[in-house]
C-alpha cells in the first residue's frame, strides 16, 4: 500500500499566521508540505461551510490560525473562530467525522518557528489518525 | 420571528435514505435570521448530508436551492420546473412552509429538517427568546408591554407564584420571572395599579382553542 | 356563615383554627390514608389533602379527602391548576361537594419540571386567583365559569395559599389582597421560618386591613433533620430558612435534631399567637403527621374547640 500522505487545509490569518509562515520560510524552518495555506482576511472569516468544503473534498485535517488572544486586527475575530471551531467539531462527530481532525491554533506574526513546528505536530497527529473517513469512501 | 433547530443528522439521513435524488430547500424568511435554515444552513446540511451517506455507501444527488419565502405559494411555484428532478423535498422552512410544500406537491414525499421552536426574538448576537405564544387577544397593554401567557412557566395571569426568587423563576435561574419584569416596568411606567385589577379567566378560542385559525381579509382575498 | 364548612365556624367563633395537611400514598393504599388521618383526629380542625404534590402523581385529592370524610374529619381538597382545566376543575368541586366536602385551597401546583413527570403539559387554563373566582362565582351566584346557571351549588369555603418570602416582597400584600378581591375566605401561608419577615409581611397587610376580610393560618412545618432544613433552604423554590435555624439544628447532636426541629417550630407558634392577624396555624408536619399532636400539645392549641 502506498504510503499516506495526509492533506492539511490551514485558513491562516493574514495579520499572524500567514506572515508567520513567511517568516518560517524567509528563516529557512522546513514544515511539511502536505500543509495547503489559504489566506484569510481573519480567522473569524473562516465560515463553518468553508471548513466542512474542506472535508467533503478529501481534506484530511483543517487548522485556523488565528491572532494572539488580545490581538485581533478585527477586535475579536479570532475569539469568534473559536467558538465557531467548538461548533463544527460537533457537526464532525454528527457526520462521522473524528472531531480532532479540525483545531484551532493561534500565533503571532513573528512566530515563525510555532508557525513550523504546529504545522508538522498537526501533520503528524492527522497522520497517526489515517485518512478521513470521507477520502476512504471516496476512493471506494 | 419564527424560531428552529434543525434536527439530529441521523434523524434527517433515515428519511432520505431511501431516494436517489432530493431537493434541499431553504427559506430566506425567519430561519435565515436565526441561522436555521438559510442558504448557508442549506449549504452545511448537504455537505454534512452527503459525506454521512458517503461514509454508510450510498450515494444521493442532492440540489440545493432556497425560496424567498416557503410559506407563500407564489414562491413556492418557483419550484414547479425543477421539481421533477427530485423524488423527495428535505425542507429547511418552518412547519408553515414544510407544509406548504407538502399542499402544493401532492406526489412528493416532504421531510422536515428543522424542529420549528417558537415566536421570538433576538436577545443578543446568537440568542433568540420566546415572547409571543399568539394567544389571539393580546394583554401587553394591561401587563406593561411584557408577555406572562409567553413567558411565565405557568401562564400566571395574576402575578407572581410563590417560587419567584431574586427576579429568577423557580424553573430555572437562566429563566427571568415575568411578573418580577412585569412589575419593575408597571413600577417605573407609575402604573403600578394596573397590577391590582384582576385579569379573568382567558376565553382561549383565540388563541387556537377553538382548532386551527383562520385570518381573512374580506378586501385582499380573492 | 357563606358554608357549612367546620373551619369556617371555628374561625367566626374567632378560636385559633389548627390545620393540618396529608399527601395522599402513591398507590390505591386506602389504609395510608386512614392511618395518617387517625394521627390528626381530635388534633386539628380540618386537614389539607394535597393535589399531585411536587408534581408526582399521587392518589387523587378528591378520593383520598373523602376517605378522610368518612373517617370522620374534615379535608381540604386542594386542587392545582396544573393539570386539570375549567371543566374538569369545576366537576371535582361538584363531586366533592356532593361527597360532603366543603372546604377547599386553590393553587397554581408546583411546575411539572420538579416532579415525576417532567415531560406532561402544564394545563394552566386558569390561574389559582381566576379559580378562587369561579368558585366563588360557583357558590354566590349559581353559576359555572362558563356563565351557565348551575343547580345544586357546591359551597365551598375557599382558601389560597401566600407566600411572605418569594420576591417581588412588595408586591405580595397586594397579590393576597387581589385574592381577597377575587373571593378568597381563608389564606394558609408558605412555611414560616423566619418570623421578622413573615411579621413585617403581615403590617403591610394590616395597614390595607386584609387581616380582617380573610382569615390567615400562619404555616409552620418541623424541620425532622439538618437535612431536611438545608434541602428546605436551598432546594425548594420559595423558601426562606434562615441561617440562624440552620445553625441551630446543626447545634445539636444527629440523634437530638429531631426534637430541635419540633421545639423551634413550637416556639415560633407561640412567637406568632402574638401578632395582629394570624387567625390560626396551618401545620405542614410532611411525612410525619405522628408528631403534630406533640406540636398542638405543647403549643398550646389543644384541645381542640368544639362547635
Amino acid at each position: 500500500m502506498k504510503k499516506f500522505e495526509p492533506v492539511i487545509v490551514a485558513f491562516c490569518c493574514h495579520y499572524c499566521a500567514y506572515t508567520a509562515a513567511d517568516m518560517a520560510g524567509s528563516q529557512r524552518l522546513p514544515y511539511p508540505a502536505n500543509v495547503k495555506i489559504i489566506r484569510v482576511p481573519c480567522s473569524g472569516k473562516v465560515d463553518a461551510l468553508h471548513i466542512i468544503k474542506a472535508f467533503e473534498n478529501g481534506a484530511d485535517g483543517v487548522y485556523v490560525a488565528g491572532c494572539l488572544e488580545g490581538d485581533c486586527h478585527f477586535k475579536n475575530g479570532n475569539e469568534k473562530a473559536a467558538r465557531r471551531i467548538d461548533y463544527v467539531k460537533k457537526y464532525l462527530e454528527e457526520i462521522g467525522i473524528e472531531s480532532e481532525r479540525l483545531t484551532m491554533v493561534t500565533m503571532s506574526a513573528g512566530m515563525g518557528y510555532r508557525f513550523a513546528q504546529t504545522a508538522t505536530e498537526i501533520t503528524e497527529k492527522i497522520r497517526k489518525l489515517g485518512p478521513s473517513p470521507i477520502k476512504t469512501a471516496i476512493t471506494q | 420571528m419564527i424560531t428552529a433547530e434543525r434536527k439530529p443528522l441521523e434523524e434527517l439521513i433515515d428519511y432520505v435514505k431511501p431516494f436517489k435524488r432530493i431537493l434541499l430547500l431553504g427559506c430566506n424568511e425567519c430561519v435565515t435570521v436565526c441561522a436555521a435554515g438559510g442558504r448557508k444552513e442549506v449549504g452545511l446540511l448537504a455537505s454534512g448530508l452527503q459525506m454521512a451517506l458517503l461514509k454508510s455507501g450510498s450515494n444521493i444527488e442532492i440540489k440545493q436551492h432556497t425560496l424567498e419565502r416557503q410559506c407563500d405559494p407564489e414562491y413556492v411555484e418557483e419550484l414547479v420546473p425543477m421539481i421533477d428532478g427530485s423524488e423527495a423535498i428535505l425542507s429547511m422552512a418552518c412547519g408553515c412552509g414544510v407544509q406548504q410544500l407538502a399542499t402544493r406537491f401532492k406526489d412528493k414525499p416532504v421531510f422536515p429538517a428543522l424542529n420549528t421552536q417558537f415566536m421570538g426574538a433576538s436577545e443578543r448576537q446568537g440568542v433568540w427568546a420566546e415572547r409571543c405564544q399568539g394567544c389571539g387577544d393580546c394583554v401587553l397593554g394591561i401587563t406593561g408591554g411584557i408577555c406572562p401567557i409567553a413567558r411565565c412557566a405557568k401562564q400566571l395571569m395574576n402575578g407572581p407564584c410563590g417560587g419567584s426568587t431574586g427576579g429568577k423563576c423557580e424553573v430555572s435561574e437562566d429563566v427571568d420571572c415575568v411578573w418580577q419584569l412585569i412589575w419593575d416596568r408597571l413600577k417605573s411606567l407609575g402604573q403600578e395599579d394596573r397590577y391590582v385589577d384582576i385579569m379573568p379567566a382567558k376565553d382561549w378560542r383565540s388563541g387556537g382553542g377553538s382548532g386551527p385559525r383562520k385570518i381573512i381579509r374580506e378586501d385582499l382575498a380573492e | 356563615m357563606k358554608t357549612e364548612s367546620k373551619l369556617e365556624k371555628i374561625l367566626a367563633a374567632g378560636h385559633l383554627a389548627v390545620t393540618s395537611e396529608c399527601g395522599p400514598p402513591r398507590g390505591a393504599l386506602p389504609d395510608q390514608v386512614r392511618e395518617k388521618a387517625a394521627y390528626l383526629k381530635g388534633v386539628v380542625d380540618a386537614i389539607n389533602v394535597t393535589d399531585n404534590q411536587t408534581a408526582m402523581v399521587r392518589m387523587s385529592s378528591l378520593a383520598a379527602s373523602t376517605i378522610i370524610k368518612q373517617e370522620g374529619l374534615n379535608p381540604v381538597l386542594q386542587v392545582v391548576s396544573r393539570d386539570r382545566n375549567r371543566l374538569a376543575i369545576q366537576a371535582d368541586i361538584i363531586g366533592a361537594y356532593a361527597l360532603g366536602i366543603d372546604t377547599m385551597l386553590c393553587l397554581s401546583g408546583d411546575h411539572t419540571k420538579f416532579g415525576d413527570h417532567p415531560m406532561a403539559m402544564n394545563v394552566h387554563d386558569i390561574d389559582s386567583m381566576q379559580m378562587i373566582q369561579m368558585v366563588r362565582d360557583m357558590r354566590d351566584k349559581e353559576i359555572f365559569q362558563g356563565g351557565a346557571k348551575l343547580k345544586g351549588a357546591p359551597k365551598m369555603f375557599i382558601g389560597a395559599a401566600a407566600n411572605p418570602f418569594a420576591d417581588p416582597f412588595e408586591l405580595r400584600v397586594l397579590r393576597l389582597e387581589k385574592k381577597i378581591n377575587a373571593g378568597v375566605d381563608f389564606i394558609q401561608t408558605q412555611c414560616i421560618f423566619n418570623v421578622e419577615k413573615f411579621e413585617r409581611w403581615m403590617e403591610g397587610v394590616r395597614a390595607r386591613g386584609l387581616h380582617k376580610k380573610c382569615y390567615i393560618l400562619a404555616g409552620v412545618t418541623p424541620c425532622k433533620s439538618l437535612g431536611a432544613a438545608r434541602y428546605m433552604s436551598n432546594r425548594v423554590p420559595g423558601m426562606d430558612v434562615p441561617k440562624d435555624i440552620i445553625e441551630r439544628m446543626s447545634s445539636v447532636p444527629k440523634e437530638k435534631q429531631a426534637d430541635e426541629g419540633v421545639d423551634i417550630c413550637i416556639e415560633t407558634i407561640k412567637r406568632l399567637k402574638k401578632v395582629e392577624g394570624v387567625a390560626g396555624f396551618h401545620i405542614m408536619a410532611i411525612e410525619w403527621e405522628e408528631k403534630v399532636e406533640e406540636i398542638c400539645e405543647r403549643a398550646g392549641l389543644l384541645p381542640r374547640p368544639q362547635i
